[in-house]
């Protein structure tokens, strides 16, 4: 059996369309069994509300009198890309404040508009003679813009990976405070309810097809960046005006040490036309799952800990080698819920019919990393292998004099077998010539927990290192613990002449 | 009952909390202590019924207490209920309720601030008043 559209638009305009959410929904399957859900179920909702980094809207502000070519523009002090005509803005949502940084950005610029909030713009031109003037500031609500049109690159990933984080320092990131040594779990989306979880194949989503977006009725536009299906991380690119839309569902936030981004609610009815859409909407939590990635490692290769399921994520608690661990999510369930649910209430009251998509989305899509034509500078390329480390029962003397001998600042300290135990500096050997109590060899002054890098680590997380540590080299060692060189803040000046000179 | 002394530099050397249950016989908890070569603070739970007894004897032993009566703060107009703030609080004082709104048990608080950075909309306060938003 199949189900027209025209069926389920007629049902929703006679009101007698039998609407339910994407949570709602596998207990029904269960319960009639595919071919009773099929005939039964009209529409299912779905909803998600959590960080959308990958938006923004276009604005057009009118023309002034005399008229400007807008060619840089700044909304409270946020700056927004005016390479569109004359009076056309495209807000990014993180995008930050030249005064106030992480505090305000894009995606705070969204939500006060929408909250009817008055923004200052401030724009520069050359002036042309067509558009003679050069300057211009001016107080603006959304009432004041000609169109103010959301336009999120990407938005709803179908499931995101949790992650962890398994050094010895909290980090912070876009998927929230990450404890050290594995402390909790932070993890994103929606899972049961997430639109795209419930139509992997993208049969019902597609370009054209009606959503709620910001708490307005949008539309899909197409497959979002980075769209990749194929590993079950696909997008949208979504649009809808921004005047129509609700704080509730359209609010700024920041990530500390990270940065400003929004949050956003999206959902899209399904319409249950077929077997393949029944079965694809009976999707549980259980049944998606993602993996946890170590966010201690500075790399996009990030190493999978474990798969797990939203099931087990929701639950609040997993267990990993043996421990329980904490688990809590960065998307509101609570406000998903209510998206899928003000969906559920449109659908019923008439306010909107569905379509098929327009133009399918590719559905077996894959997403590469970036081609790189440039060598990244790795640790190998820049660390001084002439560095003479010191055996960590020397005497402090033989320390002093090797230091000196060498115009260096830093010995690493090696045992028998020529492993790193520790590093001693210029400053060390000094204060145990100024206050030497018992010290007698280099074991007795050198600093032991020894930060390291290793020849294949990129430059750039090796300097990262020396600005967290505050400490002007990293010893560099093999696999085996064996010192093979050092780096030092010199040769790191070295390479950034290198860079401007190129 | 939780309260907050501050001790200054001299102090810090004295053994106050240890006095003070020495004398007292209260079991005073110390939850969060901070001391460095200037100044320190500590936070420590005692049971209602001596916090007084206790409250009076750290200061007649020259640190300052203040008892806070309050922990985090939580501004429901900024709030999303993601729940960013649940796994980092080693205390367990947020949870998810049935409908997945958060709770706080802020008996449970001890004041360490972790939330308060980690909470992607500014929604939670350690101190004092919610602020009134400019706009």
């Amino acid at each position: 059996m199949k189900k027209s559209i025209d069926l389920i638009n007629e049902r929703i305009r006679d009101g007698n369309a039998h609407v339910v959410t994407a949570e709602e929904m596998p207990l029904i399957v269960t319960e009639l069994g595919e071919e009773e859900a099929l005939k039964e179920v009209d529409v299912v909702t779905t909803g998600t509300f959590g960080a959308m980094c990958s938006s923004g809207a276009f604005l057009n502000f009118g023309h002034a009198e005399p008229p400007i070519r807008m060619e840089r523009v700044w909304l409270n002090d946020v700056e927004v890309f005016a390479g569109l005509a004359a009076v056309d803005a495209y807000v990014g949502a993180t995008q930050q404040s030249t005064t106030q940084q992480s505090v305000y950005g894009g995606a705070h610029i969204l939500e006060d508009l929408i909250g009817g909030k008055s923004i200052e713009l401030r724009a520069i031109s050359h002036g042309t003679d067509c558009y003679p003037r050069r300057t211009i500031t001016t107080q603006l609500v959304l009432d004041d813009m000609n169109q103010a049109i959301m336009v999120n690159p990407r938005n709803a990933y179908q499931r995101y990976n949790a992650a962890t984080n398994t050094t010895d320092r909290t980090l912070h990131t876009y998927m929230g405070m990450l404890l050290p040594h594995g402390g909790n779990i932070a993890y994103s989306g929606s899972g049961v309810l997430n639109p795209i979880s419930n139509d992997p194949k993208f049969r019902l989503i597609g370009s054209g097809v009606p959503i709620f977006l910001g708490g307005a009725i949008g539309t899909v536009v197409g497959e979002g960046t980075q769209h990749s299906p194929a590993g079950a991380f696909g997008t949208l690119m979504t649009c809808g005006d921004m005047k129509q839309m609700s704080n509730t569902f359209v609010r700024a936030a920041t990530m500390h040490g990270y940065g400003v981004t929004l949050y956003l609610g999206v959902g899209v009815p399904l319409p249950i036309i077929d077997i393949e859409s029944v079965r694809s909407t009976a999707v549980t939590d259980r049944d998606i799952s993602v993996d946890i990635l170590d966010y201690g490692v500075p790399s996009s290769n990030r190493p999978s800990i474990r798969k797990v399921t939203y099931e087990e994520l929701k639950s609040g608690m997993i267990t990993i080698n043996g421990e329980d661990v904490r688990t809590s999510p960065l998307s509101s369930l609570k406000r998903a819920r209510i998206v899928a649910d003000t969906l559920k209430d449109w659908v019923k009251a008439g306010k909107m019919q569905l379509t098929l998509p327009a133009v399918r989305i590719n559905p077996d899509k894959a997403g590469k990393p970036m081609r790189e034509t440039a060598h990244v500078p790795r640790v190998i390329d820049i660390m001084d292998r002439r560095f003479i480390p010191i055996d960590e029962e020397s005497p402090i003397k033989v320390a002093a004099e090797t230091l000196l001998k060498d115009e260096t600042n830093h010995l690493p300290v090696v045992n028998k077998k020529g492993q790193l135990v520790g590093i001693v500096t210029t400053y060390d050997v000094s204060k145990a010539v100024a206050r030497p109590g018992n010290k007698t060899c280099v074991r007795d002054i050198m600093t032991k927990k020894v930060i390291t890098t290793n020849p294949d680590e990129a430059v750039d997380v090796a300097i990262q290192k020396l600005e967290r540590h505050n400490i002007s080299a990293l010893a560099v060692v093999d696999r085996e613990n064996k010192v093979v060189a050092m780096l030092t803040a010199i040769a790191l000046g070295k390479l950034f002449e290198q860079r401007w000179s190129r | 009952m939780k309260l907050l002394v501050s001790v200054s530099r001299k102090q810090g050397k004295y053994p106050i909390i240890a006095q003070v249950v020495k004398e007292t016989g209260v079991l005073v908890n110390v939850e969060r202590a901070m001391i460095d070569s200037h100044e320190g603070e500590l936070l420590i739970d005692v049971p209602d019924d001596s916090c007084e007894l206790v409250r009076q004897k750290i200061a007649g032993l020259g640190a300052s207490v203040r008892i806070l009566d309050r922990g985090i703060r939580i501004d429901t107009r900024e709030c999303v209920d993601c729940g960013a703030c649940i796994s980092i609080c080693p205390q367990e004082v947020f949870s998810f309720g049935d409908d997945w709104g958060i709770l706080v048990e802020e008996e449970k608080c001890v004041i360490c601030g972790k939330c308060v950075i980690a909470c992607p909309h500014s929604a939670l306060f350690l101190s004092g008043e919610i602020p009134e938003r400019p706009f």
